[in-house]
């Protein structure tokens, strides 16, 4: 296996240097900057356009630094460490500077704290009380670009942007999507879509990365917890929750457990007091999304390989990337749905019929991870038999907030079971959380649909961890296949790329538009408080080690061993890839292109657009 | 299309230059030309000032009537670039008589062929008539001027034509370059040369040129490259342009001799697109460049390969930073970032960069060619050689001049432009445009150089040069430049594009009258800290015109907040538009021409009144009045 891009763990040189900070000698590594340094012996330089590694270009001057010898302050950010260097981080002229780079801001910032999403989880605020900021001695000319909430997944503040950028610097390195450019110059800057279009007009695949870097409420999700409230209340809906895999491991953090804590019990107990009817587990559906993905691969693998390689599909993100910007490659794209519109789906044909409830009545909101599924559950496309497959959908913040509303101690709640028949799940289905984890699951069920056979349950380590693009070769028997895993769309292109000049060949590959998988999620808990100042990006990791853990201890880790999956088969969709499942369980795509305002189409149907 | 025959080696460009040397040495001061033999050279100069004033169709129109008259053999008419006297414009100098005809306009063609060319007697009402003594002055050579410039960079402007590389090469361009390919001279060895010269970087910051050279002939890069920085944009600063126009290939040259010394292959001259002119002839200048074989592969028959290329950019004021400006040339959004690591290091496209200003690069030939020691005995201690300034405002001559480091601003004040119009007081100099900042008339002795403007808190900047007299207000000074470095942020960084914002609404409501004193600390402690903490050249300077305005005429600034009274009377908000009780003579024209309804009266009931509330001080009322009875109070 090979690993295109580094690890970050491995950048660090095995060379030191000498820096004194604030009079003290420090032995550092070569080529980290002077924040980095300073935060490694326990100095925090706040800072608050800088994102490491995606956004380093020293636009905020809130981490500026005395550096000796420069006549200037400079940004600790992007000054980089070296013998001799001499630093103040705390003296008068760097306060004062700091205090009047904040106040600034804030003097054309709409402060409307109580009122913002983003309230107590700031980094603007974090930083003004960091700073001892009690007045602002500046007012004038506010921008005013307004509030744009036209699509159904993203909406952005443009009066709360402090345009430091990070949405631009994710958008740009790590999805390559390109969606933000900074338009005018001096106090009329904006950051936006090219010609200042709306985010629903250009080629945004939604993913929500860029609400996950901004530091203040400019970039939210689109909130539908009132909607919700409204079907709760109403008695003659019959709502029903479903959760994402890695909605387990990572809502706990919320209410301030440690990052991986797997909440699956309490999650159910939350739900059920919330007041919703019912509480499936999407991971049911993952492992179907596995039974009828696999099937495709190993039909394509066996009898079709021309229509190889085969791109995984759950990740709505990725398939909106791909009509987008390779509408080429959409017949490979495996026509399967994802897990969260399948369990919407069943609920209204399968299980409506068993348990005797109106399909019309019935609320299916799905909770995830994710913003993109937002946009996904409204294509016109996810609808049978006259009904949307998935009604609403909250992200794992809006969960937490309808927790907080509710009034729940959720740390100490009982931990409760999902509700029948989406209740029992494998190991397979859990790791769908995380990169690589559909891939592993998949070719587990491959080999048996294959070679007829168990294999022992093999730990694809490699196809794990935090690498963008990965490569690796799986044998069954006496058929080899080479997989490839990418997660950032970015890394999806590259891997494209590749395929396309011919320089790197693949029959399966996974891809999920947010690094990390899920557990990167767009829609997963911002840890924008001070004291996940230190954590970064790699908070990824613990919540997928967390899903793979629960996975190795899961007595089924078959996906086609799941009895729940074997139920549904027998009782409704007779086997994968039939008739029935292709009504219920299979979808097509639409190429967009690159410039999708350029077209009249309406992309968007269902819940909040009438 | 003028043909040109390849030069191979150093001979075949001698050979070019005495062949044409012959031609234009009758242009040359001091030149023994024997009258017999002689020429008339008429030059037209079609640089950006005087072309707009028709030079091209009086240049058209000279060699239509010259081929009229079949007077081609006798007489030679020949486009130039500047000669810096634009005030005049447009402009044309007869050789070898050496006369300075000024604001010639198309119906005077005739008169000067009968006249002079064809009688041999001076057109004296087109002479230049002295400011100080008012007599005609004759030839170029006794106009107060040009007499008290020392012309480095400019050498060649309003001499050669700039369309022609002979001409250049005539006057020993390129001569520099094939001596160091011909011997082979080590790159060390020029770099030494141009550091022994004190040459300092002509774009603003003064950082010494050989130093800059060495640097990144320092740095390893598979390819480096070379910059020409020709974003000119201080506002009135034109002297890069002019260069441009008047002598394209002595900046050719000099990229050229860069790209030897640093190891790269590939120039690019970044000039904004409102230079069409100097654009045409620096395309001109490298098509002829590459035709005889001074750009491309093996100039002059060694084993170096040049070539240079134009990158037009959209004339962002911040794209003359120098970081700013690699961006654009790469086709990105022209926006600063920080440094370390310069671009000597990681630069256009992260290779090692050369970035030189227009203006330093004129210098570098002549440096070669007459060496360090010639020029370091040129200037100060601190700043050798000459610098160009736009020499605008109050005062009779305006133009473009090059005058030696250290000399005062009262000779450039008072010898070359003859002194402040009107007569009146000087009242500051605004040397550095929206980046510097003014220089109190109490300073006017002092000896401009990089050192000495900067420890009073100016900066030489490109070298705009604004002198000021008693009726410009420092305040509306201050806040014009705001304005304008306000508009040119580039949005990047906090301080610059918020704080100078800030700075400028202060600035507003101060000229407006509604200032009070805490404003000042308000103002003065924002300046110190965008200054301090701005990511670039741009912020860092921007609050420069208020800091000296500050110091200098602070009692300016409290006349605004305390008396709210403008001194010079130009605060529209601090004005009242009044009619005098005693000259009105009601004839109701004022209350007819208002375009707010603000005077009212009665039809030969003197007097009318303006009511102050409803005034927007435009001023129409003063210029309708036929007894001159309103002002402005």
């Amino acid at each position: 296996m090979e690993n295109i891009r580094e690890n970050e763990e491995q950048k660090l040189a095995e060379k030191t240097v000498t820096v004194n900070i604030d009079g003290i000698d420090y032995k550092v590594p070569v080529g980290i900057s002077v924040l980095e340094a300073a935060r490694m012996v326990n100095i925090e330089i706040p800072s608050l356009c800088y994102l490491k590694d995606i956004n380093e270009i020293g636009a905020c001057r809130v981490c500026v630094v005395e550096i000796e010898g420069a006549r200037n302050l400079q940004a600790s950010c992007v000054y980089p460490v070296r013998e001799g260097l001499k630093v103040k981080t705390n003296t008068e002229r760097v306060r004062r500077a700091r205090r009047t780079a904040v106040s600034l801001l804030l003097s054309n910032h709409h402060r409307e704290c109580t009122t913002c999403i983003r309230n107590l989880n700031c980094e603007l605020q974090n930083l003004a009380d960091d700073l001892g900021i009690r007045n602002i001695p500046f007012t004038g000319e506010m921008k005013d670009y307004g509030f744009h909430d036209n699509n159904p997944a993203i909406q952005r503040d443009y009066n709360k942007c402090i345009n430091c950028r990070r949405c631009m610097a994710i958008c740009n390195k790590i999805q390559e999507c390109y969606v933000y450019t900074p338009i005018n110059r001096g106090l009329d800057t904006v950051i936006a879509p090219a010609f200042q279009k709306d985010l629903s007009e250009v080629s945004c695949i939604m993913c929500g990365q860029c609400v996950l870097a901004c530091p203040t409420g400019s970039l939210t999700e689109k909130e539908h917890i009132n909607e919700v409230w409204e079907a709760i209340s109403d008695p003659d809906k019959y709502v029903i929750a479903q959760t994402a895999p890695s909605i387990q491991v990572t809502i706990g953090e919320v209410f301030g457990m440690p990052i991986g804590s797997f909440v699956a019990g309490k999650l159910v107990a939350a739900l059920r007091r919330i007041g919703f009817d019912k509480v499936f587990a999407t991971d049911v559906t993952a492992d179907l999304t596995i039974m009828e993905e696999g099937s495709e691969l190993v039909e394509r693998l066996l009898h079709h390989p021309d229509k190889l390689p085969l791109l995984s599909s759950c990740c709505p993100g990725w398939v909106k990337f791909a009509e987008h910007f390779y509408p080429e490659f959409l017949p490979h794209l495996s026509s399967t749905k994802s897990p969260h519109a399948m369990c919407g789906a069943l609920t209204k044909s399968w299980y409506a019929k068993k348990y005797g409830f109106d399909p019309k009545k019935i609320v299916n909101v799905a909770i995830m991870p994710c913003t993109a599924k937002k946009y996904e559950a409204a294509r016109p496309e996810l609808e049978c038999d006259g009904y949307r497959n998935v009604d609403y959908v909250l992200t794992t913040r809006e969960l937490a907030r309808m927790i907080r509303q509710v009034g729940l101690d959720f740390p100490n709640l009982p931990d409760e079971e999902y509700d029948e028949p989406f209740d029992q799940y494998s190991g397979a289905a859990m790791i769908f959380g995380a990169t690589g984890g559909v891939l592993e699951a998949a070719v587990r069920s491959a080999h048996k649909l294959i070679t007829g056979k168990d294999m022992p349950v093999p730990d694809y380590e490699e196809a794990r961890g935090q690498s963008g693009l990965k490569y690796g070769t799986i044998t069954f028997g006496d058929k080899t296949i080479t997989v490839a895993i990418a997660h950032g769309t970015g890394n999806a292109k590259k891997a494209l790329e590749l395929f396309k000049s011919g320089e790197k060949h693949f029959d399966y590959m996974e891809v999920m538009a947010c690094p990390g998988g899920c557990v990167g999620g767009g829609g997963q808990p911002i840890l924008g408080g001070r004291d996940y100042k230190y954590i970064s990006l790699s908070y990824r990791h613990n919540r997928a080690d967390a899903l793979y853990n629960i996975d190795r201890d899961k007595e089924i880790r078959y996906s086609h061993e799941n009895p729940r999956i074997q139920q549904i088969y027998k009782e409704f969709l007779g086997q994968p890839l039939s008739e029935v499942a292709k009504k219920y369980l299979h979808t097509t795509y639409v190429p967009r292109g690159v410039h999708p305002y350029l077209k009249k189409e309406q992309f968007y149907k269902g819940f909040s657009e009438n | 299309m003028l043909s040109l025959t390849p030069v191979r080696s150093i001979e075949d460009l001698r050979k070019i230059k005495e062949e044409t040397y012959t031609g234009i040495k009758l242009r040359l001061k001091d030149s023994a030309v024997e009258r017999e033999i002689a020429k008339y050279h008429i030059l037209v100069c079609t640089g950006t000032g005087c072309a707009s004033s028709k030079s091209k169709l009086i240049h058209q129109k000279l060699e239509d009537e010259i081929r009229k008259r079949k007077l081609e053999d006798k007489v030679k008419v020949i486009k130039t670039g500047c000669f810096g006297f634009c005030k005049l414009g447009p402009i044309i100098v007869i050789h070898p008589d050496r006369t300075f005809y000024t604001k010639v306009e198309l119906e005077d063609v005739d008169e000067i062929l009968d006249q002079h060319i064809e009688n041999g007697q001076i057109v004296e009402k087109l002479l230049y008539k002295s400011v100080k003594t008012g007599e005609l002055q004759k030839t170029i050579d006794e106009i107060d001027f040009f007499n008290h410039q020392m012309r480095i960079a400019l050498r060649n402007c309003g001499v050669i034509n700039p369309e022609d590389i002979r001409e250049y090469i005539a006057l020993d361009g390129y001569m520099a370059l094939a001596d160091i390919l011909t011997k082979k001279i080590p790159a060390q060895e020029i770099i030494e040369e141009i550091k022994q010269s004190g040459l300092r970087g002509r774009g603003g910051a003064g950082f010494p040129t050989g130093l800059k050279w060495e640097y990144t002939a320092s740095y390893e890069g598979d390819e480096k490259f070379v910059l020409c920085n020709a974003d000119e944009g201080d506002p009135g600063a034109f002297m890069d342009r002019s260069i441009l126009e008047g002598d394209p290939h002595s900046i050719l040259e000099a990229m050229i001799i860069a790209g030897y010394c640093i190891g790269a292959k590939q120039g690019y001259v970044y000039i904004r697109a409102e230079y069409p002119i100097a654009v045409e002839r620096l395309e001109i200048a490298i098509d002829q460049a590459r035709r005889i074989g001074l750009l491309g592969s093996n100039i002059l028959g060694s084993s170096f390969d040049f070539d240079l290329d134009i990158r037009i950019g959209a004339g962002a004021f911040v794209c003359g930073e120098e970081t700013a400006l690699i961006q654009s040339v790469m086709g990105f959004r022209g926006e600063p970032r920080p440094r370390p690591p310069y671009p000597a290091e990681v630069g256009l496209w992260e290779k090692p960069t050369l970035n030189n200003n227009v203006e330093t690069y004129a210098n570098i030939p002549v440096i070669l060619r007459k060496g360090a020691r010639w020029f370091a005995g040129i200037g100060t201690k601190d700043s050798k050689g000459t610098k160009v300034f736009a020499l605008a405002g109050q005062i009779k001559n305006t133009g473009l001049i090059e005058v030696p480091m250290g000399t005062t601003v009262r000779t450039i004040i008072y010898d070359i432009g003859g002194g402040i119009s009107n007569d009146k007081n000087v009242k500051a100099v605004q040397c550095g445009g929206p980046s510097g900042g003014c220089l109190p008339a109490e300073m006017l002795d002092k000896e401009i150089d990089f050192k000495s403007l900067t420890d009073i808190g100016l900066i030489m900047g490109s070298g705009g040069m604004i002198v000021m007299d008693e009726t410009d207000c420092m305040v509306d000074i201050a806040r014009f430049y705001l304005e304008f470095a306000q508009d040119e942020s580039c949005g990047k960084c906090v301080p610059c594009s918020i704080g100078t914002k800030r700075l400028l609404e202060i600035l507003e409501k101060i000229s407006s009258g509604q200032g009070e004193m805490e404003d000042l600390e308000r103002l003065e402690n924002l300046c110190y800290e965008i200054k301090d903490s701005s990511l670039c050249g741009l912020g860092q300077t921007a609050p420069n015109p208020v800091l000296s305005t500050l110091k200098f005429f602070r009692d300016e600034y409290i006349a605004h907040i305390k008396d709210k009274y403008c001194p010079a009377g130009v605060c529209n908000g601090l004005l009242k538009v009044v009619i005098s009780d005693d000259k009105c003579i009601a004839c109701g024209i004022c209350a007819r021409i208002c375009p707010v309804n603000a005077i009212t009266g009665e039809h030969k009931k003197p007097p009318f009144r303006i009511h102050q509330d409803v005034c927007i001080k435009c001023g129409a009322c003063i210029a309708r009045c036929p007894v001159n009875a309103i002002y402005k109070h």
